[in-house]
């Protein structure tokens, strides 16, 4: 499939299920054989399928086709959902095919991947759509058999009746049962009877990623397309004038024009457009703030010592704790902005017709796509449709609809059906980063050592709120004040994986380590200590997170790390609570030929219930390395309203070796399953960064770590075993 | 623009590019070989990866018309069925997350196995260190490359 057309798949989705999360049944359509062939393809099985649901059609084939709303970034959802529903229906694993539905408000809600919250939002839903799905082939069944619905069972794809020894496919039953009315509430299985859930299934698309195979954005072409590059202005800046003379010279380029801020080139191949582009001669002037690093350093400062912050959150009386505290604790912590850097980078498909448009991309959006292009067309959002392709990484960036908007607008412009593709310059230079933040902590300490008060302000550029001041600490301390001051900024920043939290966990974890050595306790104990009080007699209103299942967590890693056991390892602890998910883990530095050497982090997962051993894993070892890599490396400066690093030469990511080994556990909770794209991240660099205080004495306090002169001279190697 | 007859996954094609075009963008743009990824364009991340006689390249920034008559085998040309050593030890460790830069890391272990069947870990690392991958997959990358020598 060199280019995508539609078959008749969305006009099959139209007459399929209706209501979102979509359990209503009650379509009939085409009730031809299925002509008898070993393998399918998609179109033959979809071309015969009945339809149950929103998620779910079977063919009499057997054929078992699951649509998954959710855009795939690598958070592994188009295989954990389909999962979900086929461990309820009862589903041979190797009859189901996976389809990636479009964008389709009607029956699906929040289809959109962000804030780990997928999982949370559908568990009940994929429960119920298998679940009544299978409901439905029992009672087609009993009613053809004539035997009570309570005698039937049901295995891998099959329906049995053992008293009269009658046996039937659910391909069998497919068209009876779809035509059958659903029942209000429907039985799900006993989480003892899983089959599916909680065991390794592969990736449903790994034989399409290992061949290669056109599944990602950048890969859609079709016959007649055009592609676009565009040349973006700098923060604060706005166009003066254009020379695109030497750009309009270049072969392969048709077409060379100005819109809001951008210039367009527009061609009928991508490398004559990324020549073009360096031709282009643009001069900007100021249209805002022109910022520098520089400037954002001095108005950290400035915030954090004068500025009016907001109050988010205050308990007991902070000013009498720190006056009557035997000592205090403070401390400032730093981070850089930083891009996403997908590897894929933005791109997106638009073709804007007469009243309608086709938008098919990257997006971890999709409704958003369809509501900004509506607006932009001022045309009705349903004369809009968005195919959802493979995202090859999102992190967040994805969820803006800008590349959405520049497709549409170059689309509508040119007439045409265009590609507008983003170099990597264009990504890590176009805007929409991980905010740059400075916290100031400190923490009152009464004669026992016991952290009688704290205090958080947070000082970000662009971040809103940079606290979360319902997590932790808050609930363990009896006087609290945690307050956050924003500069608005032209720099855009955006959710970057664990958003916040990605940096927070880091500050606050560390900082916690400084109390706990003042204080003179084992930062684990310290912790403890402080989840026990906040589960005993909480202080305060609201809080998020729960203090058994941090607890939980805490006691895990401690236990499978040999925390403290082993005198010649330098350990660093940490625990964080985001996204409805507890993660807390342990960094093993050892000195080998007098240079500490960074061996090992062990983390312990509470998601609740785990859905696919293979899919977390990767979820909580990707985030590990993540964390880690921008911890160490990680750093976007700008310099008069531009990115100083532009691509992976300069702007460094983290690589194979310099990846620890990584033990990865979970703790059995018995709660519903939550995510895991972005909780494994926040408490890494924590863990990290105590460790290497414990190994040689240097507190960093900001990152990246490489760039502080406190890491220049510790010589730190990483290496697995 | 000038012709280029070039030999791509044992298949003559015939091109009309400039020749300072990048064999990534002839494979994508003007073959439908979308399976070679663009991901950063210099050289640093390993996306474009593909074969010239056999060894490892960044087509990213290859011009064409340094490519002559020399072989290119692509992700779509290293095996027939999918069944490729590497691409078997992929399947079976289940390699990716986001998998755009999965083609990249499966030509570039392919390639390097050819040339070291038995390698160490550390060999291993060394070999692949020179390829990105932004969800971080890299312990199953280092497993499957071993694995995939064993097959």
């Amino acid at each position: 499939m060199a280019t995508r057309t539609k078959t008749n798949r969305r006009d099959f989705l139209k007459i399929a299920g209706t209501t979102a999360g979509g359990l209503f049944i009650g379509f009939n359509w085409l009730g031809c054989e299925s002509p008898k062939m070993e393998v399918l393809s998609n179109e033959q099985v979809l071309s015969q399928a009945k339809n149950f649901n929103a998620y779910l059609s079977i063919a009499p084939s057997g054929d078992i086709v699951i649509y998954s709303p959710n855009p795939e970034l690598g958070q592994n959802i188009k295989t954990s959902f389909p999962m979900v529903v086929a461990e309820e229906l009862d589903a041979d694993w190797n009859k189901v095919r996976v389809l990636q539905a479009n964008l389709d408000t009607e029956k699906y809600d929040r289809q959109l991947t962000g804030g780990s919250g997928a999982m949370p939002h559908s568990w009940g839903r994929l429960r119920k759509a298998g679940a009544t799905a299978r409901y439905l082939l029992i009672a087609a069944a009993a009613k053809e058999w004539v035997v009570p619905s309570s005698e039937i069972t049901t295995s891998e794809g099959m329906i049995y009746h053992k008293g009269s020894g009658k046996e039937a496919s659910y391909g069998d039953m497919a068209t009876a049962a779809s035509m059958m009315e659903a029942p209000e509430d429907i039985k799900l299985k006993d989480p003892k009877d899983f089959k599916i859930i909680g065991t390794p299934v592969k990736n449903v698309d790994n034989a399409a990623i290992f061949t290669g195979k056109p599944l990602f954005g950048l890969d859609f072409y079709r016959e007649g397309m055009k592609h676009a590059m565009i040349q973006r202005p700098p923060f604060g800046m706005k166009i003066k004038s254009v020379n695109d003379a030497g750009a309009r010279n270049v072969k392969g380029v048709t077409d060379v024009f100005t819109f809001d801020n951008n210039v367009a080139i527009i061609g009928d191949s991508t490398w004559p457009l990324m020549k073009a582009k360096k031709l282009l001669k643009v001069e900007y002037e100021a249209d805002g703030l022109v910022e520098s690093s520089s400037d954002h350093d001095r108005l950290f400062r400035e915030m954090l010592d004068s500025w009016k912050a907001d109050e988010r959150r205050r308990d007991g009386n902070v000013e009498m704790a720190f006056k009557n505290a035997a000592q205090v604790v403070t401390a400032e912590y730093q981070c850089p902005f930083l891009s996403h850097s997908p590897m894929e980078p933005m791109n997106f498909f638009a073709h804007v017709k007469e009243n309608s448009a086709e938008l098919i991309g990257p997006t971890q959006t999709p409704d958003r796509a369809a509501s900004t292009a509506a607006q932009i067309l001022g045309i009705p959002k349903e004369n809009i449709t968005v195919e959802i392709t493979r995202l090859g990484g999102g992190f967040g960036r994805r969820l803006r609809a800008d590349f959405v908007e520049e497709a549409v607008k170059v689309s509508k412009a040119i007439n045409a059906p265009v590609k507008v593709t983003w170099s990597r310059e264009d990504d890590i230079t176009g805007g929409a980063y991980r905010p740059a933040v400075r916290y100031r902590f400190e923490a009152a300490l009464d004669a026992k050592g016991d952290m009688v008060g704290y205090k958080l302000k947070g000082a970000g550029i662009n971040t809103g709120n940079s606290t979360r001041q319902n997590n932790f600490p808050s609930g363990a301390v009896d006087n609290v004040l945690i307050e956050s001051v924003n500069h608005e900024s032209s720099i855009t920043t955006n959710a970057w994986r664990a958003p916040i939290t990605n940096f927070l966990a880091y500050a606050e974890q560390s900082f916690l380590d400084e109390v706990a050595l003042v204080a003179k306790k084992d930062p684990v104990q310290f912790r403890l200590d402080l989840l026990e009080k906040a589960k005993a007699n909480p202080v305060g209103g609201e809080l998020s997170y729960n203090a058994d299942r941090m607890i939980g967590v805490i006691k895990t890693v401690a236990e499978k790390s040999n925390w403290g056991k082993n005198p010649n390892v330098s350990q660093g602890f940490s625990v964080y609570f985001s996204h409805r998910t507890y993660v807390a883990q342990v960094a093993d530095i050892e000195i080998e030929n007098g240079a500490p050497v960074l061996k090992k982090i062990t983390a312990a997962t509470d998601c609740g219930m785990v859905i696919n051993p293979t899919g977390a894993n990767h979820q909580v070892r990707g985030g590990i390395v993540d964390g880690m890599g921008h911890a160490m490396y990680g750093n976007l400066t700008f310099e008069n309203g531009l990115p100083t690093q532009t691509n992976f030469d300069k702007y460094r990511l983290i690589r194979m070796k310099e990846v620890p080994q990584v033990d990865v556990h979970y703790v059995a909770s018995g709660y519903d399953p939550t995510g895991l794209g972005e909780p494994a991240l926040p408490p890494t660099g924590g863990a990290v960064a105590n460790a290497i205080f414990k190994a040689t004495q240097r507190r960093l306090r900001s990152q990246p770590f490489i760039e502080q002169k406190e890491f220049q001279d510790i010589n730190l190697e990483i290496r697995r075993g | 623009m000038a012709t280029f007859n070039l030999k791509i996954n044992g298949k003559a094609h015939t091109v009309d590019v400039e020749e300072d075009t990048p064999l990534l963008w002839v494979l994508r743009d003007h073959l439908g070989l979308v399976g070679t990824k663009y991901s950063c364009g210099i050289a640093q991340c390993g996306a474009c990866t593909v074969h010239l006689n056999g060894a490892a390249i960044f087509s990213c920034t290859m011009p064409i018309s340094s490519v002559g008559s020399d072989e290119i085998t692509t992700i779509e040309g290293l095996s027939e069925e999918g069944d490729h050593p590497v691409q078997k030890a992929w399947e079976e460790i289940d390699v990716a997350q986001c998998g755009y830069c999965q083609s990249g890391q499966i030509m570039n272990a392919a390639a390097f196995l050819k040339k070291n069947p038995s390698p160490s870990m550390e060999e291993i690392e060394n070999a692949m260190n020179r390829n990105l991958c932004r969800c971080g997959t890299y312990h199953k990358i280092r497993e499957a490359v071993a694995k995939a020598a064993k097959i």
